[in-house]
């Protein structure tokens, strides 16, 4: 098990390298001159000029992607452009919101969308099913920003219970900091939430009609002991592997979501890199990102052997 | 009557479908005694099952109790709810199903299920149940129960896997044990093993058994009394002696000549009347070859070794002469299957050599052998009739494929007239051409499968237990069919098969298989009455014979 833990983070590393190499990229894929491009509309060519050789843009790609790849492995991801400050401080310092709204999100996403999936399984057909179902059409079909207005608009401007929008770090107390959470969580965990809860019961309706679920009801066990100790866990692998593809969900969610309720993550760090052309800020991010979803992938692989014995690696 | 222990009245069964509501169980009565082994006996569709279901309360949300009432130690189950319902599943009644690998939970550990049966029924403490739990693994007699308390079902064979289900059974002492066909996949040897303990506990513990089961020879052997069920009623009530012997219902009288006995032949499978009807087209003697004729098939030395590991099957050595057809037994694990798709090259020896009418096929690669003229004249008729039909293609389909594919047919009017030939040399209906595998009865299915590989008019076709899925009546049906086809076309046959009453009567000779190697072979009949080896002699013994008369007399 550990054995097959190291081969595979060792397998990241070409997963890495290529995002790597496309990250790289982006400077020239992007169309014209990557130093005119940097520099702005109001720059004079003294100053392409001299971003041109700051950046070292006048020699070889290969000589450039091979040093900005050895800064990375010492842990430099640059300078930005616009701050003058190093890339991995800054995304230090918004890494903490972005975090705290993915986990609670997550949290939200499994305590609400698994048990509504069950349930709706379990009464298949009925009109708890369908209402359950109908929700989950509805929250999937609805863009983030549209739900976070509207979210923001009731509960924050007309009932006043919660903060229309900002940030508290955790550090300055849980309920502080999970007050200004909420919306925004609700907000971006609704299409997850709907996506989970539909393939949670898709997962147990199949399930719950394997013999050993008959086995089961034959032993008089209870309709609790059933779905959660038989059936649940036996539809636990198509469910992890949607709650792990959903975190790239979320990834991309979190850019719009925290422009609209203001919190100063990576989301907001990412529009603002783009909209300054702040290069190295953008491919910092990228890389990050990138190399959180390969380490996702890894988990819910671990995460299967957890769940099924018949699962080994 | 206040002292049978189940009662149930005029039970009817509806189950509602796309076309409407089906009524499955058609006014059932019968009743157990404490202690008592029933025999539930009848054929796919004949509501056996749903009988066992109903009273077990466990039937599909599609089924419903439409009528009677089953009265259980005087208390109607149809009429329980919620938690006096949950208090007799599983502690006063409890159930055994087909396919254990299937009932057990793929993920948790088997002693947690069975304590998970106990814990739900006795205020106990878990440690307790774990306790109790490997009391009850020693009592289904695993080996090393410590051991097998955490194995998962994927690591236990299908005869330990359904001693497991018997344990979670047992595990709080029911009065009353429903068995649905127990030991229908399970090797003739595991069958009677399983049986066998099935018996012993039962009547260890006073616990009455329902046995639910297509094959009346197990029955037979094990039940005094044995109901007999066709479409939804029961037709026919007695103990086994006198249904063998002097069987009232037309019914009856079909399944009982149907079922395979140690001295019948193909020709006997069906009824007096019945035979009377198809004695025109049978018995067409084969022609006796000439002397010096080479053998059509002959296998040198075979051996197959998956993954480096020991052989599945080592130093097989055979040969068969046009026409002839030859049985090849053994229990699962004994390479039977293996040697059957190495011939039919399927799959690759890993030594040895396969001459086909002269010519050596062995060494031509099984993923190349398609190309080879040769793959006409071997054919495979496969187990399940259900699993191995695709069903996207119709049977008309099914049979044209190989016609295209190996007889470099076109679409069109000749392809026609060569599927309709086949489908009427197995006697399918043309107007069943246009169906998918789902709207075929499982007889139908096993038609298509023969037409199929009869198509391409083979010189050898392998058959993998071609009627193990099947009814006793449908299975007498087609091994008659596969009777003809040898001698009217002189196909040989190799045919295998754990179904040694089948083999016996199908085949003229006999090879069997133990843990990869020859143990013995010979003519059939001599084979099964005289066997040489101990081995041998245990498969035959484990056979549940129906004996009728006075061999019957004796026994009892």
């Amino acid at each position: 098990m550990l054995s097959y833990i190291l081969r595979r983070i060792v397998a990241t590393l070409p997963v890495m390298a290529i995002v790597a190499l496309f990250v790289f990229s982006l400077l020239y894929i992007a169309p014209g001159d990557p130093a005119v491009v940097i520099a702005g509309d109001q720059a004079s060519p003294e100053d392409v000029e001299r971003i041109r050789q700051s950046l070292g843009l006048d020699r070889p790609f290969l000589v450039q992607f091979g040093s900005w790849v050895w800064r990375i492995l010492h842990g430099d991801l640059g300078t930005s452009i616009f701050t003058n400050l190093p890339v991995s401080t800054m995304i230090g310092q918004r890494l903490g919101p972005t975090l705290s709204l993915m986990i609670v999100t997550l949290l939200l996403t499994i305590v609400v969308a698994v048990p509504l999936g069950v349930v709706a399984a379990w009464k298949a057909g009925s009109l708890i099913d369908r209402a359950i179902m109908g929700f989950a059409v509805f929250g999937f079909s609805l863009p983030v920003f549209v739900v976070g207005y509207m979210l923001a608009y009731i509960f924050a401007l007309e009932l006043e219970w919660l903060p229309v929008q900002g940030y508290t770090p955790l550090t300055e107390g849980f309920w502080p900091w999970l007050e200004n959470l909420i919306l925004p969580a609700v907000a971006l965990g609704c299409v997850y939430i709907a996506l989970v809860a539909r393939i949670t019961r898709a997962a147990m309706l199949e399930v719950l009609q394997q013999d050993y679920i008959r086995t089961a009801k034959a032993k008089g066990m209870g309709q609790g002991g059933i779905l959660f100790i038989h059936a649940l866990k036996n539809a636990a692998v198509p469910i992890v592997t949607v709650i792990g593809i959903g975190i790239a969900l979320l990834i991309g969610g979190a850019v719009v979501t925290e422009s609209v309720f203001a919190i100063p993550g990576l989301g907001r760090l990412t529009i603002d890199a783009i909209l300054r052309r702040d290069y190295p800020v953008i491919q910092g991010i990228v890389l990050l990102f990138s190399f959180v979803y390969v380490l996702v992938n890894l988990m819910i692989d671990v995460t299967y052997t957890l769940v099924d014995p018949r699962i080994r690696y | 009557m206040s002292e049978d222990l189940l009662s149930i009245e005029d039970l009817h069964v509806s189950f509602s479908t796309r076309r409407g509501m089906v009524e499955a169980v058609r006014g059932v009565s019968l009743t157990v005694g404490k202690g008592e082994m029933l025999g539930l006996v009848g054929e796919s569709g004949s509501g056996k099952s749903v009988t066992g279901f109903a009273t077990t309360r466990l039937l599909d949300a599609a089924g419903r109790v439409t009528g009677g009432r089953i009265l259980f130690r005087g208390q109607d189950v149809t009429k329980l709810r919620g938690d006096d319902l949950r208090h007799l599943q599983g502690a006063a009644m409890s159930m055994i199903f087909q396919n254990p690998r299937a009932a057990l939970n793929p993920i948790r550990a088997i002693g947690l299920q069975i304590a998970d049966a106990i814990l739900t029924h006795k205020k106990i403490s878990k440690d307790a149940a774990r306790t109790e739990a490997l009391e009850l693994l020693r009592a289904v007699q695993i080996r090393d129960p410590e051991a097998r308390m955490n194995a998962y079902p994927h690591e236990l064979s299908g005869g330990m896997c359904q001693r497991v289900m018997i344990a979670i059974a047992i595990s709080c002492n029911p009065a009353l044990l429903i068995a649905d066909e127990p030991t229908t996949g399970l090797d003739v040897t595991t069958q009677k093993v399983v049986m066998d303990l099935l018996a012993d506990i039962a009547a260890a513990r006073g616990m009455a058994t329902i046995l639910i089961t297509h094959d009346l020879g197990l029955a037979a052997r094990y039940c005094r009394r044995i109901a007999v069920m066709e479409r939804g009623r029961i037709v026919e009530e007695a103990s086994p002696k006198t249904l063998f012997s002097v069987p009232q219902h037309a019914y009856t009288r079909r399944l009982v000549a149907a079922s395979p006995t140690a001295t019948s032949r193909i020709e006997d499978l069906v009824t007096e009347e019945e035979r009377e009807r198809t004695a025109a087209i049978a018995s067409k003697p084969r022609p006796e070859l000439p002397h010096g004729t080479p053998p059509l098939l002959e296998v040198r030395k075979l051996a197959k070794r998956f993954n480096e590991g020991s052989a599945a099957v080592a130093d097989f050595s055979m040969t068969m002469a046009g026409g002839e057809s030859v049985g090849l037994v053994g229990e699962s694990g004994s390479g039977k299957s293996t040697t059957s798709r190495m011939i039919c090259r399927l799959i690759d020896p890993s030594e040895g050599d396969i001459v086909f009418d002269g010519q050596s096929i062995g060494h031509i690669a099984s993923r190349d052998f398609h190309r080879s003229r040769h793959r006409k004249d071997i054919q495979m008729v496969f187990q399940d009739p259900n699993e191995s039909l695709n069903p996207r293609y119709t049977a008309f389909d099914c049979i044209a494929h190989p016609l295209m594919r190996l007889d470099g047919m076109r679409a069109g009017d000749g392809l026609r007239k060569r599927v309709e030939e086949c489908a009427e040399r197995v006697g399918l209906p043309l107007d069943l051409l246009p169906r998918f595998p789902h709207q075929l009865s499982g007889g139908q299915k096993a038609r298509v499968g023969i037409a199929r590989a009869i198509a391409c008019r083979p010189r050898l076709l392998v058959l993998d237990e071609p009627t193990a899925a099947l009814d006793v009546s449908v299975q007498a049906v087609v091994l008659q069919l596969l009777d003809r086809l040898r001698r009217e076309n002189d196909i040989a046959l190799l045919f295998v098969s754990h179904d040694l009453n089948v083999v016996r009567m199908l085949c003229d000779r006999t090879i069997v298989l133990r843990n990869g190697n020859i143990v013995e072979q010979g003519e059939s009949r001599a084979l099964f009455d005289d066997p040489k080896t101990d081995y041998t002699r245990k498969l035959v013994e484990a056979i549940p014979h129906i004996e009728t008369g006075p061999a019957l007399a004796a026994a009892l």
